[in-house]
C-alpha cells in the first residue's frame, strides 16, 4: 500500500487577535501514532479542525497524503476519520441510525452501509445500545459512538481528539488496544491529557503550548528528560542515616527524602542502581523497596509546558 | 445515485427521520392546521360569502409562515452549532452547498406534507360547491413556493447565531420586511423621495404580489423565477455565512 502522509506547513490560527496556533509544522508518516499533549488552550483542538478541514487556516496549510486541505477539502477529508472534541453526535439518532448516516456519507451505498456500521458497533461493542437514541446514553458510551463513527470507512489517517475521555479504565483499555491494533497500516493523531496514555499507545509525542510546537519526540525520549530518568528510589528504616551515606557516593550527584521515600539522582553520564544494591548490601540496611527511576512523564510536561527548569 | 446528489439526499433524509424523532413535527402540523382552519372559517368567513373557491384559505398563508416557518428553521443551523455536530458534517466529504441544500430541501418537503394535508379543506369546498380546481392548484403550489422563500429566509438567519431565539427575531423581521414590501404603508415611506424605478424595484420584491398573481391561478413564470431567485439567493448567503463563522 502507498505511503501515507500529514504534512503540516506553517500553520497557523487566529482567532480575533488571539493567536491560537502559531506556525505550526510537522510531518507524520505511516505506521506513527501521534500524540498532542498541552495544557489548556494550547491549540491542540483547532490544530486538529484545521487538519480535518473543518477551519480554514488563517495562514499556512497542510497536505493529507497529498491533498491540499485548503483547496483539495473534499479529498483531503475523503482520507480521515475524525472524533471532534467532545464526540458530538445527533442525540435524537438512535445509534444504529447514526452510523449508517455517517456510512452513506462516506460513500457507502444501500446494504454495504449497513455492513460497515454494524462492523463499526461490533468493534466499539456497541451491540448493547444499537436502538436506543444517543443522546440517552452515558457519556462513555456516547465516546464510543463517536468512535464507531471515525473508524467506519477504515480512513487511512484517524484524528481523534481526546478519546478516551470519560470512559472506565476497562474501556480506556479496550480503545486503546484497538487504536495499537490499527496503527500500522495507518496514521493516528490523538490529543490527551492522559501522560500514560501517550505511554500506551503513541510512539511520537509532540508537546504544543501557546500554539507553538515545543517538543517533537517519543515517549521514551520523553521521560528521558526528566530529571528522574536513571535515578534511584529505595524505602528504608532510617532514612536519614541512609541518606548521609548514599550521598558520599561518587556517582551520586544529589539525595533528595520526600515522604518517606529516598531518591539519588545521578552524576551525569553515571549508572546508579549496582552501587546503590550493592551498598545496601554491605550495609545490611532493612530495604522494603529498591527501584531503577524510567522518569516521570508528568514532571518533564510541567517543566516543558512551564518553563520550569530542574 | 450522482456524486452530488446522494450526499444531499443522505442529509435530506437525516433530517426528515430527526423532525418525527423529535416533537417537532407533530407540533408543527397540528399548529399548521388549527391556524389554518381556524383562519379559514372563523376570520375568512368561509361559509358566509357564498363562494366556492378557497381564497379566504390562502389569504391567510402569509402571516401563517411569517411566524410558524421562522419558529421551524430557526434551530436547522444553531442547533448544529450548539450541538457541535456541524463539526461532524462537515468534516464528512459533504460539501456546504450539499448540506445547505439538504436540509433546506427537508425542511421544505416536511412544509410540503403540512400543506396537503389541509386537504380537508379542498374537499369541504368541492363538497359545497363547484369550485375551480386549477386555481385551487395553483393556489397550494403558489404557497409551497412561498413558504420556501420564508425557509431560505429562515435559514440563513439561523446560521447567523447559536442562539434561536435570536435566530427567530431576526428571521421574522426579514421575512417581514419581504412580505409587505409592496404594502400601501411601506410604500409611502419612500414614495416622497425615492425615484420610480426604485419604488418598482421595492414593490417587486413584495412575496405578497407574486403570490397573488399565483393563487389568483395565473401561474406566470416570473413569479416563479422570482420564488426560485428569492430561494437560491439566501441560501447562497447561507452558505456564505457558514463559511465565515463556521468557528463561534
Ligand atoms: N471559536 C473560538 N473563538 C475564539 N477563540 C477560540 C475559539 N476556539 C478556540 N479558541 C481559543 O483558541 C485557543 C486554543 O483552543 P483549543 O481548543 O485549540 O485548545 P486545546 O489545546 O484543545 O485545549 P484543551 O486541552 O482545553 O482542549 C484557546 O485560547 C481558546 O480559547
Ligand atoms: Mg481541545
Amino acid at each position: 500500500m502507498s505511503e501515507l502522509r500529514i504534512e503540516a506547513r506553517q500553520l497557523c490560527k487566529n482567532y480575533g487577535s488571539l493567536v491560537a496556533v502559531d506556525q505550526l509544522s510537522f510531518e507524520v508518516g505511516t505506521g506513527e501514532v501521534l500524540g498532542f499533549l498541552g495544557p489548556n488552550g494550547a491549540g491542540k483542538s483547532t490544530t486538529m479542525k484545521m487538519l480535518t478541514g473543518f477551519l480554514a487556516p488563517s495562514s499556512g496549510t497542510a497536505l493529507i497524503n497529498g491533498h491540499d486541505i485548503v483547496t483539495d477539502s473534499l479529498a483531503a477529508r475523503r482520507c480521515i476519520g475524525y472524533l471532534p472534541e467532545g464526540a458530538p453526535s445527533y442525540g435524537e439518532m438512535t445509534v444504529r441510525a447514526f452510523l449508517e448516516f455517517v456510512a452513506r456519507a462516506r460513500g457507502f451505498a444501500g446494504k454495504r452501509a449497513l455492513n460497515a456500521a454494524g462492523a463499526a458497533i461490533e468493534r466499539l461493542n456497541l451491540q448493547g445500545v444499537v436502538e436506543q437514541p444517543i443522546e440517552t446514553l452515558s457519556k462513555g458510551f456516547k465516546r464510543r459512538v463517536g468512535l464507531a463513527q471515525s473508524i467506519i470507512h477504515d480512513p487511512q489517517v484517524l484524528i481523534l481528539d481526546e478519546p478516551t475521555d470519560g470512559l472506565d479504565p476497562n474501556q480506556k483499555h479496550e480503545v486503546r488496544h484497538l487504536i495499537r491494533d490499527m496503527a500500522e497500516e495507518k496514521i493516528i493523531v490523538i490529543s490527551t491529557h492522559l501522560l500514560e496514555e501517550v505511554h500506551a499507545v503513541c510512539n511520537r509525542a509532540m508537546i504544543i503550548a501557546d500554539g507553538r510546537l515545543l517538543v517533537d519526540d517519543t515517549p521514551a525520549g520523553l521521560i528521558a528528560r526528566s530529571r528522574y530518568h536513571d535515578a534511584v528510589t529505595l524505602v528504608v528504616e532510617q532514612p536519614e542515616r541512609v541518606a548521609s551515606v548514599l550521598s558520599e557516593l561518587p556517582q551520586a550527584r544529589k539525595v533528595e527524602l520526600r515522604e518517606g521515600e529516598l531518591t539519588v539522582f545521578p552524576a551525569p553520564g553515571q549508572r546508579l542502581f549496582e552501587v546503590v544494591s550493592d551498598t545496601v548490601r554491605e550495609n545490611r540496611w532493612a530495604v522494603a523497596e529498591l527501584r531503577l527511576e524510567a522518569g516521570r512523564l508528568d514532571e518533564v510536561f510541567r517543566q516543558i509546558t512551564r518553563g520550569e527548569v530542574s | 445515485m450522482s456524486n452530488f446528489t446522494s450526499p444531499v439526499s443522505n442529509v435530506l433524509r437525516r433530517e426528515l427521520a430527526g423532525y418525527f424523532a423529535t416533537p417537532v413535527a407533530w407540533v408543527f402540523i397540528v399548529i399548521f392546521l388549527v391556524m389554518a382552519a381556524a383562519f379559514t372559517f372563523y376570520i375568512g368567513a368561509f361559509y358566509d360569502r357564498g363562494i366556492a373557491d378557497l381564497d379566504p384559505f390562502f389569504t391567510f398563508h402569509p402571516w401563517l409562515y411569517l411566524f410558524l416557518v421562522p419558529a421551524m428553521a430557526m434551530r436547522l443551523w444553531a442547533e448544529e452549532r450548539r450541538s457541535g455536530t456541524i463539526e461532524l458534517l462537515l468534516t464528512l466529504p459533504v460539501t456546504l452547498w450539499q448540506a445547505v441544500l439538504g436540509k433546506f430541501l427537508a425542511a421544505w418537503l416536511f412544509v410540503g406534507l403540512a400543506l396537503l394535508l389541509t386537504f380537508p379543506v379542498w374537499l369541504t369546498v368541492n363538497y359545497l360547491g363547484d369550485p375551480d380546481n386549477g386555481v385551487i392548484a395553483a393556489g397550494y403550489i403558489g404557497s409551497w413556493l412561498m413558504a420556501g422563500g420564508f425557509l431560505a429566509i429562515g435559514c440563513c438567519m439561523s446560521a447567523v447565531t447559536r442562539n434561536q431565539v435570536v435566530a427567530f427575531i431576526l428571521s421574522v423581521v426579514v421575512c417581514f420586511g419581504f412580505l409587505v414590501s409592496g404594502l400601501p404603508m411601506v410604500m409611502d415611506l419612500f414614495s416622497s423621495w425615492a425615484p420610480q424605478p426604485l419604488l418598482d424595484a421595492i414593490a417587486e420584491f413584495s412575496f405578497l404580489a407574486h403570490f397573488s398573481t399565483i393563487s389568483r391561478g395565473v401561474i406566470d413564470l416570473r413569479d416563479l423565477v422570482y420564488f426560485a431567485l428569492v430561494m437560491v439567493v439566501w441560501l447562497l448567503a447561507n452558505t456564505m455565512v457558514l463559511e465565515m463563522k463556521k468557528a463561534d
